[in-house]
């Protein structure tokens, strides 16, 4: 029997991931797929508590988090293209017109 | 165990019927005004061909977010004579402080829809889009400040931001804009995941997203291991602090308002920050209220970087947009100084701020986006140079208006920095006033700059003069700004009562 705890420890893993991977990695499309990657660790542990808890609240809010993460991913996929329209091999290092 | 235990059910019973919530939809009038405005005036520009001017937009817009501000007074009056409420089921506050922040996100849509009306045709992208996403974004703010539930808290944030992505990057024409909506999209959906994440674990510590009941929670029940509480605070506090653009979260900000169309950077230092600040002061100030000696260094130590950190580096900045953008850094550190001391004062000096600052950067960028001439680059201090002279009426009001960015006596920065540093001191923090003060004078270095500028350099004789236009919108919304900024900086009174009435609370049912 696998305990809830591993729930929470796979969801905090995810969650890390994500955050590295944005940091280090430097094409815009990756970067974005770590934002994803973060969201789904936090989708997963909702729904660990949402069990853990024996309370309905945690899994009704993966739902809003997926359609939020899907209006993400509409907006984000139309910015990184305009930005591979401009600089077809762009990595985020290219990408600075503006200073910082 | 750190979670708050349930005893375990064999058997779980099955709801045999199914509930609908109570919905009284006149308390969120405001927000639906907003939302409705918004897909009507999409619908109508896109069957009648003659409307697609961007005027008309701009024209409706400002109508949209006047009507859904005067639909508040009706709800004050009910909220002053039936007290707050909650609706949909407990998820949706109506307090004044809900209110409030209504008000102030509709005041600066009008205004920056104003100054966007002829700046957006001869630049030419945006049309109805621009202005409909502009309502949007507000409607997200909206459901920001009246949120009572974390997870609608977080969906507010998302609309609100969502909208502003898609803004930022509007301009295709300019790369600058395109790679500001790249910028602000990744470390804003970055910042919204901490949230979110925060948002997870708060609910694994309380059981709850509730306001109301994760505040009872916390009053009722003695965590006797809180670490996943702490660090749920400490994830919100992170994601909040990238949306108000607080120190050491900052690092989009400066970029993003050089990189954004001009009027968009007005709409996201008013809205995205009074929001954003709405919901730091409800989620913390009120619903943590039991843990505030946790979370209170946090902000503190947010506070005082801000404070310094921006006045300091907005000092060498040459760029008149990145110079603002620190400083809106560190207008940021006052809010949270107000914030910081959870007092009820504290929480009406945030809210004076917010109000003030709303319309000065609203008006400020108004006469940025005027400087900016065509294809919205010049920008740097030396193009400013000699304006006071070509343009003497405008130059006049963006020294009004900076002056009271600067908290100069007889504007109403001035009454706002006083009401911060006084909360601060009387919830016992006098060091953070006194930093506050210092980080005050450092800025008013800059804005002095900006003045100089103006008036006392003449322009570069062998240059080509940046082409100006004065479209007579955006003359009207500085003036508006800078009415409001003297009068309220003369007679405080009635905002600063209006503020005290907006205390935020939270009902647990209608």
């Amino acid at each position: 029997m696998i305990s809830q705890n591993w729930h929470l420890v796979l969801g905090a893993l995810l969650f890390m991931i994500g955050v590295v991977g944005l940091m280090v990695r430097r094409n815009p499309l990756v970067m974005f797929m770590c934002v994803e990657l973060m969201l789904n660790a936090v989708n997963v542990t909702l729904v660990a508590f949402g069990n853990e808890l024996d309370d309905i609240g945690g899994q009704t809010a993966v739902f809003f988090v997926l359609v939020v993460a899907a209006a993400e991913v509409v907006v984000g996929l139309a910015i990184v293209v305009a930005v591979k329209r401009r600089l077809p091999d762009a990595t985020a290092d290219d990408v600075s017109v503006l200073r910082g | 165990m750190m979670f708050a235990q349930v005893p375990p059910t064999t058997d779980p019973p099955v709801p045999t019927e199914f509930s609908t919530p109570d919905v009284d939809a006149w308390l969120i009038l405001p927000l639906l005004v907003l939302i409705g405005g918004a897909v009507l005036l999409l619908m109508v520009a896109s069957l009648v061909k003659s409307l697609q001017d961007g005027r008309f937009a701009a024209y409706a817009t400002t109508a949209i977010a006047a009507s859904a501000a005067i639909c508040v007074i009706p709800l004050w009056a009910r909220l002053n004579a039936d007290g707050a409420s909650s609706t949909f089921n407990g998820a949706v506050g109506f307090d004044g402080f809900s209110l409030f922040i209504t008000v102030m996100i509709c005041i600066s849509v009008a205004l920056t829809a104003l100054v966007a009306a002829q700046y957006l045709i001869d630049e030419g992208f945006g049309g109805v889009e621009f202005y409909v996403l502009m309502l949007l974004s507000a409607a997200g703010g909206v459901v920001m400040a009246s949120a009572n539930d974390l997870i609608v808290l977080f969906l507010g944030l998302e609309v609100l931001s969502i909208a502003v992505y898609v803004l930022v990057a509007s301009q295709l024409r300019r790369f600058a804009s395109t790679e500001a909506g790249l910028k602000y999209f990744l470390l804003g959906a970055f910042s919204s995941a901490f949230l979110l994440y925060g948002i997870a674990l708060v609910y694994g510590a309380t059981g709850s997203t509730n306001m109301s009941t994760i505040k009872d929670f916390l009053a009722g029940n003695l965590l006797t291991n809180n670490a996943l509480l702490l660090a749920g605070f400490a994830l919100m506090l992170v994601g909040l602090g990238f949306k108000v653009a607080a120190v050491p979260f900052h690092a989009w900000t400066p970029d993003v308002y050089e990189g954004a169309p001009s009027p968009v950077v007005g709409f996201m230092a008013s809205v995205v920050k009074a929001a954003g600040f709405a919901a730091l002061i409800r989620v913390f100030v009120v619903t943590f209220s039991t843990y505030a000696s946790d979370w209170q260094p946090a902000i503190y130590a947010l506070a005082v970087l801000s404070l310094l950190g921006g006045s300091i580096a907005a000092v060498v900045q040459t760029n008149v947009k990145r110079m603002l953008a620190y400083s809106s850094i560190s207008h940021a550190g006052f809010i949270l100084v107000g914030v910081q001391a959870a007092t009820d004062d504290g929480v009406r000096a945030a809210l004076f701020y917010v109000a003030a600052y709303s319309v000065m950067i609203v008006g400020t960028f108004g006469v940025v986006t005027v400087f900016g001439g065509e294809g919205d680059h010049a920008h740097s201090l030396d193009d400013y140079r000699g304006l006071g002279r070509r343009r003497p009426a405008l130059a006049f009001a963006l020294t009004i208006l900076l002056l009271s960015q600067a908290g100069v006596p007889f504007t109403v920065g001035f009454f706002a920095k006083l009401e911060i540093i006084t909360a601060a001191v009387g919830a016992g923090s006098q060091w953070l006033g006194v930093i506050a003060m210092l980080a005050a004078v450092i800025a008013a270095y800059l804005y002095l700059r900006i003045v100089v500028s103006l008036f006392m350099q003449d322009a570069d004789e062998e240059a080509e003069p940046v082409r100006l236009r004065t479209p007579d919108t955006a003359v009207a919304a500085i003036a508006i700004a800078v009415a409001a900024v003297m009068f309220f900086g003369i007679v405080p009174g009635p905002l600063d009562d209006v503020a005290r009435d907006a205390v935020p609370v939270l009902v647990t049912r209608g």
